[in-house]
């Protein structure tokens, strides 16, 4: 997590130095970081070892605002997921930098979802490995649970809790999962909820809010966990087209916060204006990955043009 | 209908291949005045003042025709001597131990006793079937096999039969502690096992029905499968199978009456029985099934209060 493994290092020399630079600064915030300096010291087995306990507590608090240094935050190697006959990903790879937004783009059925939920370990994979932070967290070593504490999920349908107030829906999981006192979590979730304009609402059951407060504030339960990478799974294809604004306004916040984000999306407009590199995706592998000026004006696979073109002519870019 | 309606003034009927838009037949002209209003009788029900009149009209016809059905029987007047003595039921209510009765008014409390004291021990029991039967555990395996076959097997058998089973089979085998309980304990303990199988099939289909989507959104927080279980699925759960839970307490607290079976057990059914062959007069049963349903009604309106509130919100969570 410190570095990347020996393989990455060759193959993104740039990525790897500045690592090596902002090593020590990383240490601190990075998942694991007792196991992680021995790992580093030992040389490349490190990509075996899993996220260490210390990486659940205080340490995983304020990464998010950590100070910019780039390193791979993810990379997915050769991923294979197939449900009964139906292969959803055939051999995806994908490398996503910190502070990189990378987003997925493709028609419903090519397997951004999939990708996605493999990323957070709420699939099972077949076949390939995910590595987070220079762990390959699909290996059976690893406490999943203690993983998806770093990552933060969010879903198309929102999924908010609708048993408990907002400001309840965020405190859940670091009180939990994080051992977070009461007191703390909630401060934090005010604040949260202030700097998104929603403070008014904590003391309201989700069923009360308009969809594209429900979804603001399902980003803002992630972010409570101060997560290293957020999923976000097509959350504004759900909204009335006036609220996709508010909710995208919130992503390009965090973008500009240098949060590392890996985004499927059906925005192109946002897709443009925000992604480090757009990747296109259609049947399970990816056709076309690159920046956004390259992917969305000027395709080079004819996939990628064609499905451009549908939704051009669908009046969605 | 009749010949080809043209589609609007002077258009040709459209012809592109037999796939045009379909006739649209008859000018308004053609349905006369009124042609879409109710029949007298229609209108009649549909008002408010109407709908009252109609209601209260035909309940009194019901309940007129089953009076003097009862009242014309040939042995209508034996049958109200012998279930409806009004002196009788006096007597069966407030009980004479000197003449050897209970009273079947006493005996409802420990009716109530039992399905209270039933109803605590139920829902906890029932809940841990379900939580095995849920469990994906492969270490819980023979647990879950357990379950299973516990909830099969007291589904299945009628509950006088499981009363009588534990009430006269634990005792006879002179087992520590197990064989040394009073007939109130075998009654509660045989009301409990048969109604926590019914009650785990309760909680089952409540957890299933939370969607899975939001056990997804609880692990991708990094919840662990306990905490999920108990801070997202099962709240939302228990409030799906109120209405359902307590529709079986309702029937548990009139089966509580069955317990009598094992006799020494003096609750309501047992003290009416105990009166209807000192006396031969079955009036004390007649009080005993009005008791029970001074019991089980307001339940019953309670339930239906509470499935009228959830729809009224789900109704208000859908706009």
């Amino acid at each position: 997590m410190i570095r990347p493994a020996a393989g990455t290092a060759a193959a993104r020399p740039a990525a790897a130095r500045t690592a090596a630079a902002a090593g020590t600064s990383q240490a601190e915030t990075a998942p694991g970081s007792a196991g992680s300096g021995a790992a580093a010291a030992a040389g490349t087995s490190q990509a075996e070892t899993a996220p260490g306990s210390a990486g659940s507590g205080a340490a995983a608090a304020g990464t998010s605002q950590a100070a910019p240094a780039a390193g791979t935050a993810l990379r997915i190697e050769g991923v294979r997921k197939a449900f009964g006959a139906n292969c959803v990903l055939k051999g995806v790879d994908l490398a996503v930098d910190t502070h990189q937004v990378i987003c997925l783009i493709g028609a419903s059925g090519s397997g951004k979802s999939t990708l996605l939920r493999c990323v957070d370990l709420l699939e099972a994979i077949d076949a390939g490995r995910v590595v987070f932070f220079g762990h390959d967290v699909t290996s059976p070593a690893v406490d999943e649970i203690l993983v998806r504490r770093q990552m933060g999920m969010v879903f198309q349908s929102f999924n908010l809790f609708p048993h408990l107030r907002v400001l309840r829906n965020i405190t859940l999981a670091p009180v939990k999962a994080l051992g977070m006192t009461a007191a703390d979590a909630e401060g934090e979730a005010m604040a949260l909820l202030a700097r998104f304009g929603l403070a008014d609402k904590a003391r309201d059951y989700p069923d009360r809010l308009s969809g594209g407060q429900q979804q603001r504030v399902a980003i803002i339960r992630a972010l409570a966990m101060h997560p290293k990478l957020m999923l976000l799974d097509e959350v504004t294809s759900a909204l009335d087209p006036e609220l996709v604004g508010e909710v995208l306004d919130v992503i390009r916040e965090l973008a500009a916060g240098g949060m590392t984000m890996l985004i499927a999306t059906h925005e192109m407009g946002f897709a443009r204006e925000t992604a480090t590199r757009v990747v296109f995706l259609e049947d399970g592998v990816i056709v076309e990955e690159g920046p956004p000026s390259q992917v969305l004006d000027a395709p080079q696979d004819e996939r990628t043009r064609r499905f451009l073109g549908r939704v051009l002519s669908a009046g969605r870019m | 209908m009749t010949g080809t309606p043209p589609l609007g003034p002077g258009d040709p009927p459209v012809a592109d291949g037999g796939v045009g838009l379909p006739e649209v037949g008859g000018a308004v002209d053609e349905l006369g005045a009124g042609a879409f209003s109710r029949s007298r009788r229609g209108r009649l029900l549909r008002s408010q003042r109407g709908a009252v009149v109609t209601s209260t009209a035909s309940t009194l016809v019901v309940l007129g025709a089953i009076v003097v059905a009862f009242l014309l029987a040939p042995g209508s007047r034996a049958v109200r001597a012998t279930y409806f003595n009004a002196h009788d039921m006096w007597r069966a209510f407030i009980g004479d131990p000197h003449e050897g009765f209970y009273s079947v008014g006493r005996g409802l409390v420990v009716n109530i006793e039992m399905f209270t004291i039933g109803e605590v021990l139920i829902l906890v029991l029932a809940l841990l079937v379900a939580l095995v039967r849920q469990s994906k555990s492969p270490v819980l395996f023979p647990l879950r096999m357990i379950a299973v076959a516990y909830v099969d097997f007291f589904r299945g058998v009628p509950l006088i039969l499981v009363i009588l089973a534990i009430g006269f089979g634990l005792p006879a085998l002179y087992l520590p502690v197990v064989s040394s309980q009073s007939a109130f304990v075998y009654g509660v303990l045989a009301l409990v096992l048969a109604y926590s199988a019914y009650v785990s099939e309760v909680y089952r289909a409540g957890l299933n029905s939370v969607p899975l989507s939001q056990i997804a959104s609880a692990r991708s927080l990094g919840l662990r499968p306990r905490t999920a279980m108990r801070h997202v699925v099962l709240p939302q759960a228990v409030r799906t199978i109120i209405p359902p839970l307590l529709n079986d307490f309702i029937s548990l607290q009139k089966d509580t009456a069955l317990v009598a079976v094992l006799g020494a057990v003096i609750e309501a059914n047992r003290a009416a029985e105990i009166y209807s062959s000192t006396v031969f007069n079955y009036s004390g049963y007649t009080v005993a099934a009005l008791l029970f349903l001074l019991l089980t009604i307001p339940l019953a309106r309670f339930t239906d209060h509470l499935i009228a509130r959830d729809r009224t919100r789900r109704l208000a969570g859908a706009t």
